[in-house]
């Protein structure tokens, strides 16, 4: 089964990407962390290291994955995510961390 | 009638400013990807549309823009800066064993003769090169494996290689400098590396004329005279004459020779520029005056510079590759500062006028002059 997973991107990756806004990519099967980044990076590969690591997968420092008011940062790549996600009803979201001062 | 495009990455973002060779009226494009630091952009002496720009950001890393159009419009190319087979370590502030691990592009290098072959200096210090226009990187990873890698400690702003020198004599040889390893040199296109910090003295290392552990801060050449090159170190200006195996100190009557830039005048070899520095604890000019030194004698005797400049109340930085030079008659000479000014002179330093004073701090300056 293909879900159309929304996606919300930080300003400057939705610049780098060249999309106005919300994206939408289709993940099949299992809806979780890890396919839906993998989905983002296939359309767009120019995102390719600017979300997670090109290697290891690991994500960047100062990014935060969001969902359904929790914060899933800390989750591995294959927890999977709520069905209001996978249905399209909520975004998921790719949020930069507040530079501070 | 003859071109200058002046290529100016700062902290948030990069301008693109053009005159003709009148350097009277300028034009100020961008910013071009505002926000993200841009470290340094440098055109292909054998294409000059076309660009590269290194693109970097604490959030997103690093992506690496390319223009086919003299900066016009840019395409983000290959960022994957994996290096070869077990990077192994480094050494750390402290001493311990640090793995290497990929951070920024600090500096991107152009073939003098192919616009598709680009290098790249990264921290951690490595050097890496591309010959499909940026889409792929590949390390050449002798340097990184020069017998002395282990120990190379990052300066206070990194372990980065910032300084990368190609012989227009000889296709093989090249230079390279890294803070604080030092210079190096090869002779076989980046395969293997010699150290050449033979003269270089170093108080705040352990043993003062190490073979590496030096912080260069920055190497220029003239292009009609490939052995002779000119550094600016942490402290101490110096020139070799023979490819860098002895360097000797040409300080002078510099009145702190602490500083980052320094460039060659391009149709007078022996006409050098620096912007000294207060103290490597205090980044700013001495006494609030903004000056640059200039030597017709290739060191040892230096003038300041002042006419356009501030001369009081000027507490900007000039970064180290933040100073360029272009090859119209008479030599135009350029430098960005950190209070986020260009200055420009067309009568090789004589006079000064800034192009543009209220940008973000300036991390690099590159100039093309186009025919």
């Amino acid at each position: 089964m293909t879900h159309q997973v929304r996606v919300e991107l930080p300003f400057h990756l939705r610049t780098l990407a060249r999309v106005p806004g919300e994206i939408c990519v289709d993940v099949d099967g299992t809806v979780t962390v890890g396919s839906v980044l993998d989905a983002v990076e296939r359309r767009y590969p120019v995102l390719l290291g600017t979300i997670r690591d090109h290697d290891t997968l690991k994500r960047r420092a100062f990014l935060r994955f969001f969902a359904c008011q929790e914060d899933l940062s800390l989750e591995r790549p294959d927890f999977i995510l709520p069905d209001r996600v996978a249905s399209g009803a909520e975004p998921f979201m790719v949020v930069g961390a507040l530079a501070g001062g | 009638m003859s071109r200058v495009r002046v290529l100016v990455g700062t902290k948030k973002g990069a301008f693109v400013l053009t005159s003709d060779g009148t350097r009277k009226n300028w034009d100020v494009s961008g910013p071009f990807f505002a926000g993200w630091e841009m470290y340094h952009l440098k055109g292909s002496p054998a294409d000059p549309n076309r660009i590269y720009a290194s693109q970097t950001s604490g959030w997103f890393g690093q992506v690496v823009q390319r223009s086919n159009d003299g900066g016009g419009t840019w395409e983000p190319v290959g960022n994957k800066f994996a290096y070869d087979g077990v990077p192994g370590t480094h050494q750390w502030y402290d001493g311990t064993p640090h793995p290497w691990e990929f951070k920024r592009v600090w500096h991107v290098e152009p073939s003098l003769t192919d616009p598709d072959v680009v290098y790249a200096g990264v921290e951690d210090a490595a050097l890496f090169q591309s010959t499909d226009g940026g889409q792929n990187w590949q390390e050449l990873k002798g340097l990184r494996e020069h017998g002395s890698g282990s120990t190379w400690a990052p300066g206070a702003g990194g372990l980065g290689l910032h300084t990368i020198v190609l012989d227009p004599s000889n296709a093989k040889r090249m230079f390279i400098a890294i803070s604080a390893a030092g210079a190096f040199r090869s002779e076989d296109g980046g395969a293997s590396w010699k150290a050449i910090n033979r003269g270089l003295r170093s108080q705040y290392i352990p043993d003062p004329e190490a073979e590496v552990g030096h912080c260069v801060h920055r190497i220029a050449m003239h292009p009609s005279r490939p052995n002779v090159l000119f550094m600016q170190k942490h402290w101490d200006v110096l020139r070799t004459d023979d490819s860098g195996d002895n360097w000797r100190e040409v300080s002078g009557n510099l009145p702190t020779d602490f500083g980052f830039v320094i460039d060659v005048h391009a149709h007078e070899p022996e006409t050098i520029y620096v912007v000294p520095i207060k103290s490597d604890s205090e980044h700013f000019p001495l006494e609030g005056q903004l000056k640059v030194f200039r030597s017709r004698s290739g060191g040892e005797e230096w003038e300041p510079l002042t006419k356009g400049l501030p001369q009081k109340d000027c507490y900007v930085n000039v970064l180290r590759d933040a100073m360029a030079v272009d090859t119209l008659d008479k030599c135009g000479v350029y430098f960005g500062t950190t209070g986020g000014q260009v200055y420009a002179s067309s009568d090789a330093g004589d006079s000064w006028a800034p192009i543009v004073s209220t940008l973000p701090a300036v991390l690099s300056v590159e100039v093309q002059t186009l025919t």
